[in-house]
């Protein structure tokens, strides 16, 4: 079971960085590229300092560049809870 | 020096750079007809500031504008990474395109600029960031401050939301910058510009931007709204703080007219100047009465053919006197209609001379002066003909505003009636 979800982003997104105007956060959003959806780097950072502050964890600033999606966020943030990733 | 010169105008050709929308954040009045019809009703908006607990400030009343709600104006994208203020300079411009029946998209990029008047930039969201840094750490503080505070962040904001990529900027200069702007505006347009959105808002009512504003010590402390502000008055103390603002759409008055647009009026004059340093010991010299003049030439225009002055109106006594002493100099005393339509809506800063512009159009529109509310008996030195609590109808055809920011800044601008409509195939 994943400690991080697509729901979690979608909350931390809505919360933190607004709501888009064209797409319907609730729709399948996974692989639509956060760009696309109008967050740009600084909401992407918003995210990571949201997901460090309420799951404890650590994300480097340039992370972000491996979250281009959602999905890639999710990936990434449970690879950090399993351990699997340095620094 | 008054009536005596009749120069030829400079600025009466074809493109001349004329106002063709308008866009209201005003405490007595969101929108633009809302706002005027406050106005000329003589309402006022202002009260006991409801935003944060004022027991503890020395200045409690403000014009604050209550019943916005950024929801229903900007984007929820925006709404997270822009102050308070920015949310009432969008709201404004969005009203003002749409009043000039502007579409942005179909004009060309480049020749759209934004250029906008900020004074206190976003203090509200900074304050929630400071105490976000205090009280749980830097990692709490929002990437988004780094942004929002900035003054530029509402020019910036209106130029990416509507894709106007001209030469945008940010004047700082306090009241005075309203102004300036407008006359950037004019300037950008007589050049390559074909569309400029000017104006100004602040919004600097949380406790952080109060205190700021404090140490100027020229705030009243009076608790009642309905005597805090009382500019020109023998009973002045100082003026109430305000937010809101308004912004304009300025193109040329061809364009307009070949897109079938009435303007309101031509931006015909300005002049800005700046006071010299107090020398300690010695009363306050001011170069107002230059600015005034210089505005005049610049129009081409006469001192007895304007029909209205737009006051500052500070509410410090000393800067009162200063105002009404420049005017009368010029006009001749009670020799010209003075007005402060401000006592309604509290000082908004760089806000403050956009709105009072807005008005002064809509004088121009309308063949009537907006009151002053409040005044009763004017202040020895005051020689002023201060158009009371209710308007006055009159035409109005050259109406002249002055703002003064802290610090220094005068600016005068003048405002004449459109020539021509598109009707009469000019």
């Amino acid at each position: 079971m994943p400690m991080f979800t697509l729901d979690d982003v979608r909350r931390i997104m809505r919360s933190c960085a607004g709501v888009p105007d064209a797409v319907d956060l609730n729709s399948d959003i996974a692989d639509v590229p956060f760009a696309d959806m109008g967050y740009d780097s600084l909401a992407m950072l918003e995210m990571a300092a949201h997901v460090q502050q309420e799951f404890g964890i650590r994300i480097p600033d340039d992370a972000v560049e491996e979250m281009k999606t959602p999905q890639e966020a999710v990936d990434y943030v449970n690879r950090r809870f399993a351990g699997e990733l340095q620094g | 020096m008054s009536g005596s010169r009749r120069v030829q105008a400079p600025d009466q050709g074809p493109d001349r750079v004329v106002v063709t929308g308008i866009g209201v954040i005003a405490p007595n009045g969101l929108g633009t007809e809302a706002y005027w019809s406050a106005t000329l009703d003589g309402k006022s908006g202002i009260t006991r500031i409801t935003r944060f607990d004022p027991e503890r400030y020395p200045v409690r009343v403000a014009g604050q504008v209550a019943e916005f709600d950024a929801t229903e104006h900007v984007p929820s994208r925006l709404i997270v990474q822009t102050d308070h203020w920015t949310h009432l300079g969008i709201a404004a411009a969005d009203q003002a395109l749409a009043d000039a029946g502007i579409t942005p998209a179909e004009l060309p990029e480049y020749e759209m600029a934004v250029v906008t008047a900020s004074s206190s930039g976003g203090t509200e969201f900074g304050q929630r960031e400071i105490e976000r840094l205090w009280s749980k750490g830097p990692g709490f503080v929002g990437a988004y401050q780094s942004i929002a505070w900035f003054y530029a962040a509402t020019t910036g904001q209106i130029s990416i939301r509507h894709g106007m990529r001209g030469p945008c900027g940010v004047i700082c200069s306090e009241q005075a910058g309203g102004l300036d702007v407008a006359a950037q505006a004019r300037r950008l347009l007589r050049d390559d510009a074909t569309l400029v959105v000017t104006g100004g808002a602040d919004a600097s009512l949380c406790p952080y931007g109060l205190v700021a504003q404090l140490s100027t010590g020229q705030l009243s402390g009076r608790d009642d709204p309905g005597t805090a502000y009382l500019p020109f008055d023998v009973a002045a103390c100082g003026y109430v703080p305000g937010e809101g603002g308004a912004m304009l759409v300025t193109e040329r008055e061809q364009a307009a007219l070949a897109r079938g647009r009435s303007p309101y009026g031509v931006i015909a004059g300005y002049a800005a100047t700046f006071d010299p340093r107090p020398v300690p010991g010695e009363p306050p010299r001011s170069n107002l009465g230059r600015a005034i003049i210089a505005a005049l030439d610049d129009a081409g225009l006469a001192a007895d053919q304007v029909d209205v002055v737009f006051a500052d109106a500070s509410g410090v006594p000393e800067r009162d006197r200063q105002e009404a002493t420049a005017i009368s100099a010029i006009f001749g005393p009670f020799g010209v209609p003075v007005t402060a339509p401000k006592t309604m809506t509290g000082r908004l800063y760089a806000g403050g001379a956009a709105l009072d512009l807005a008005a002064a159009l809509l004088a121009i529109r309308d063949g009537v002066i907006p009151p002053t509310i409040g005044v009763i008996a004017q202040a020895p030195g005051c020689d002023l003909d201060l158009v009371g609590g209710t308007p006055r109808e009159t035409p109005v055809r050259n109406a002249l505003v002055i703002a003064r920011g802290h610090g220094g800044f005068n600016a005068v601008l003048l405002v004449t009636a459109p020539r021509s409509t598109p009707g009469n195939g000019e």
